[in-house]
């Protein structure tokens, strides 16, 4: 009797039905690189079998989002289950964390950077190295692998040429009395990541660095003072209608709304002002207790493959390869350069740099713009 | 005993749904100790809060002003059709709140809206503290309406003409019949409308009250969900503390208060 249960449960803790092997033996979801998998080719195999891909907050119309898993699951026949395209980071990470060891929790997620920093302190995150690994610019990445920045953009001034007349170029133009409560921003800075950057890019322009956001808090608050400030939180629908002419946002955000509109008669003209570049990536990361540990890591090759760079980039959004890929020619040339120009180089703050500057938004911003 | 036995499915269904989230938010915003809270009385938050309170204030004292003499306007027209519209309409209205609310006053008084074109309004007017009492108004009023066209129904004209014959003017038989009997329903109005615009948060976030006008839903919102801050989720519950507690408040203004008015009606 004792040795038939012993036979049993060595049995069970030999052989779990649901995790996927490598034929090295190697747990998928410990796998740290396609060679853990025995190549690519094996990788491939091992998420067939799997099938599915569970993603959550990727909106189709964001970054090309809705082409990038279109031709993922034509290309290796596994099914994608997006939910809730219009989560936010902070809804990725709790679905996470109260999700864990469901079979309905997201495999991989696309976060802010300062979700990144903190998923990878928590723990939430698996390690993993994509074949392109090399390519990707240091600063960008975890150097564990914990996560990879993925794609991003300048922080830009959209601004709708029929109703303007002549379009601010610079964050220090924003200030002219032509501007009568005309400038909006994405969102308050301290919920939306790309007012987050505009508040940045402004402290930049205003003479701030990447350890101080308080002048771009006081460009703001100057902004609110001459009366140019526009509360309006830009969208597609109010750039459209007019309410927010001019509209601080990342420039892939902003270029996407001027393919839209322009057959609809308006002209949405775009910049990257020359005294205030900041960009900022968005990070990508595979779920440490992901349901689907294979599929996660295949989706993780896909993007940051030529193909997926350049799904991105179709988006008007910057990959993060996008140097590299110039450099050896597998950029689709026609795309880059419909992005707006860019002079200059912008800089990545760090971890430090960004928990100091949100702290200080959450204390500052309210009193400075309210009223 | 036996028949509190009946209520117990209530009980525990409200234990459930009420008696755990609010031990995990007590618990989350003592998490670590006194700091969460200590934080929600200071510079924005304490400023948002502040807001929450005084929009609502305003919002509940004017919607009850104005929804009460909107229903003696109704309940004595004597007009049945006029009644029912009005009626109807406010039951709708009522619940009219959320982003369509907030989308239908920018397309009329917003920086490109409709009206705003025609009366050369200022761009910003709608995105103020007045602007934004204005549209919480719009469902402020007709709720207002409904929970006081009762009690004015209730108001015999027998009373009117026995106050009359004993020489009472208008003012007299307000004063000293109508306004009593009338205390426990507006008072019940005031607190209640104070609470859905204290609670108010789509139609605020819609109109980017967030950026010139802090409120308290907006900072819980922005540390519970956003792509900016992490490790905030406490503060967020503590904010949440701090509602439960202002509305408590409310409360223990209100109840003694409607006591000692309803004892007139017994």
């Amino acid at each position: 009797m004792i040795a038939a249960l012993t036979v049993v449960t060595a049995a069970c803790g030999a052989a779990p039905a649901t995790e996927t092997k490598t034929e090295g033996g190697v747990n998928a979801a410990t796998a740290t690189s396609a060679a853990d998998f025995g190549g690519l080719d094996k990788l491939v195999e091992a998420a067939k079998k799997e099938g599915n891909l569970h993603v959550i907050a990727l909106p189709p119309d964001w970054a090309n989002y809705g082409e990038i898993i279109k031709k993922f699951q034509e290309k290796y026949g596994i099914t994608i289950e997006s939910e809730n395209p219009d989560a936010s980071s902070a809804d990725e990470i709790n679905a996470v964390k109260t999700r864990k060891g469901q079979d309905r929790a997201p495999d991989v997620l696309d976060v802010g950077q300062a979700f990144a920093f903190s998923g990878a302190k928590e723990g939430l995150y698996a390690p993993y190295k994509v074949q392109s690994w090399d390519k990707i610019p240091e600063g960008q990445k975890d150097p564990n692998g914990l996560w990879v920045n993925d794609y991003g953009g300048y922080v830009s001034i959209g601004c709708d040429a029929k109703k303007i007349g002549t379009c601010p170029q610079t964050f220090a133009d924003l200030l002219k009395p032509e501007y009568k409560g005309k400038v909006a921003l994405n969102g308050n800075p301290n919920k939306s990541g790309s007012a987050f950057g505009g508040v940045w890019a402004a402290s930049l322009a205003e003479g701030g660095s990447l350890d101080d956001i308080g002048p771009g808090v006081q460009f703001f608050k100057k902004l609110k003072d001459v009366g140019n400030y526009n509360p309006v939180e830009s969208t597609p629908a109010t750039v459209e209608k007019g309410e927010t002419p001019i509209s601080i946002d990342w420039d892939y955000l902003n270029a996407g709304y001027r393919e839209q509109f322009l057959p609809k008669g308006l002209d949405f003209q775009v910049v990257v002002p020359k005294d205030g570049i900041y960009a900022q990536y968005y990070a990508q990361a595979i779920n440490k207790d992901a349901p689907h540990p294979a599929a996660a890591r295949l989706w993780m090759e896909f993007l940051y493959s030529a193909e997926g760079q350049n799904l991105w980039l179709k988006g008007g959004a910057r990959p993060v390869l996008m140097p590299s890929m110039t450099a050896d020619g597998t950029i689709d040339k026609a795309l880059a350069d419909k992005l707006p120009p860019v002079e200059g180089e912008a800089k990545f703050p760090t971890e430090d740099q960004v928990n100091k500057a949100k702290d200080a938004l959450a204390k500052t911003w309210d009193a400075a713009v309210a009223g | 005993m036996r028949r509190s036995l009946g209520a117990l499915p209530l009980l525990v269904f409200v234990g459930l749904a009420f008696g755990i989230p609010a031990i995990a938010m007590v618990a989350g915003a003592f998490t670590p100790g006194l700091d969460n809270l200590a934080l929600t009385l200071q510079g924005g938050y304490l400023l948002a809060l502040l807001n929450s309170v005084k929009l609502s204030a305003v919002v509940a004292v004017l919607g009850a002003v104005l929804g009460t003499f909107l229903a003696q306007a109704v309940v004595t027209s004597r007009s049945t059709a006029l009644r029912e519209a009005v009626l109807t309409a406010s039951g709708v209205l009522a619940n009219f709140g959320g982003v369509p609310l907030a989308f239908f006053w920018v397309a009329t008084l917003g920086n490109a809206g409709v009206v705003s074109g025609l009366l050369g309004l200022p761009s910003g007017t709608l995105f103020s503290f007045w602007g934004l009492a204005l549209v919480y108004l719009y469902f402020a009023v007709p709720l207002m309406v409904l929970v006081i066209a009762p009690a004015l129904d209730g108001l015999r004209p027998q009373w009117r003409e026995a106050a009359a014959n004993n020489g009472a003017t208008t003012w007299h038989y307000w004063r000293h019949v109508g306004l009593p009997v009338l205390t426990p329903g507006l008072l019940g109005g005031v607190v209640l409308l104070f609470g859905s615009a204290f609670a108010a948060y789509a139609t605020a976030s819609a109109m980017g009250a967030g950026t010139v006008l802090p409120l308290v839903t907006l900072k819980i919102a922005a540390a519970l969900s956003g792509d900016v801050q992490t490790g905030f989720e406490n503060v967020g519950l503590a904010l949440s503390l701090d509602m439960v507690l202002v509305a408590a408040l409310v409360m223990a203004v209100y109840l003694p208060l409607q006591r000692r008015s309803t004892r007139w009606l017994q």
